[in-house]
């Protein structure tokens, strides 16, 4: 077998081949929003503690939560976390065995990505003109 | 299954893995369907009650014990979901042992840390001086 040149073998199917699919998407939002909502919790409970700080020490927070960067911030935890909801209920629908099939996933996939959308501009709207 | 010949060694492999497989498996699910009624209840009354992120609206939510009560628990089983979340996250993407090791240490601290200054801060809005 010297100097044979080896067969090129099979490889199992790798990123590069793999067709775009919605399902991967939600998965893999589903962590990158778990991550993002693991920092904002984080910031929620600073919050609390510069609230019982005081009114002072709670004015550089306050005013931050309220500017451009912090309002646009809080809608983006809005929407992660709406996201990480309308998928984590769809992962405990797939504990009980059920929507597995490909077309069901897919279907729900893009429902739960269409929630974390519109919650935020649902909530956004209630907020503004709601009263 | 008698135990009586084995050595130490074969007892401890006799166990198996450390025989808390589904633990968090099922610790997870339980505090996701908390959370699902936690989380919501608490960005819908927030945002709803709260006008802007002002200190006086902050402490006028706080105080109602209602809401104190439902931010403790949102804390708690939140910082335990995200522990379990971040933990998975960690051993399935980091390589380097010692990275990971330090960073699941850092996991395990920070949210326990963190769980108590939210917790304290939340008794403090409400029976401080």
């Amino acid at each position: 077998m010297a100097g044979a040149t080896r067969p090129e073998r099979p490889l199992s199917p790798h990123v590069s081949i793999w067709r775009w699919h919605v399902t991967m998407a939600t998965s893999i939002l589903h962590r990158v929003t778990g991550v993002a909502l693991y920092g904002g919790m984080i910031l929620f409970c600073f919050w609390l503690m510069a609230v019982a700080a005081g009114p002072e020490a709670y004015e550089p927070f306050g005013a931050f939560l309220a500017g451009p960067i912090g309002q646009i911030g809080l809608y983006l935890i809005v929407a992660a976390f709406a996201y990480h909801l309308a998928n984590g209920v769809r992962h405990l629908v797939f504990d009980t065995g059920n929507g597995l099939k490909p077309a069901d996933a897919e279907t729900t996939a893009w429902f739960a990505i269409l929630f974390a959308v519109a919650a935020p501009i649902g909530l956004w709207a209630l907020v503004t003109f709601g009263g | 299954m008698s135990k009586g010949k084995s050595t130490p060694l074969g007892r401890v492999r006799n166990h198996g893995a450390a025989a808390e497989g589904t633990g968090h498996f099922v610790g997870q699910r339980v505090s996701a369907i908390a959370l699902l009624i936690l989380a919501t209840w608490f960005v819908l009354s927030a945002a709803l009650t709260m006008d802007g992120p002002t200190y006086l609206a902050a402490i006028d939510f706080l105080v109602s014990p209602v809401n104190a009560v439902g931010v403790i628990l949102l804390v708690m089983v939140a910082l335990y979901h995200m522990r379990i979340g971040m933990g998975e996250v960690i051993n399935d993407y980091i390589a380097r042992p010692f990275t990971k090791v330090v960073l699941l240490l850092l996991n395990a601290l920070v949210p326990l840390v963190i769980a108590a200054g939210a917790l304290f801060a939340v008794l403090l809005v409400n029976f401080g001086a």
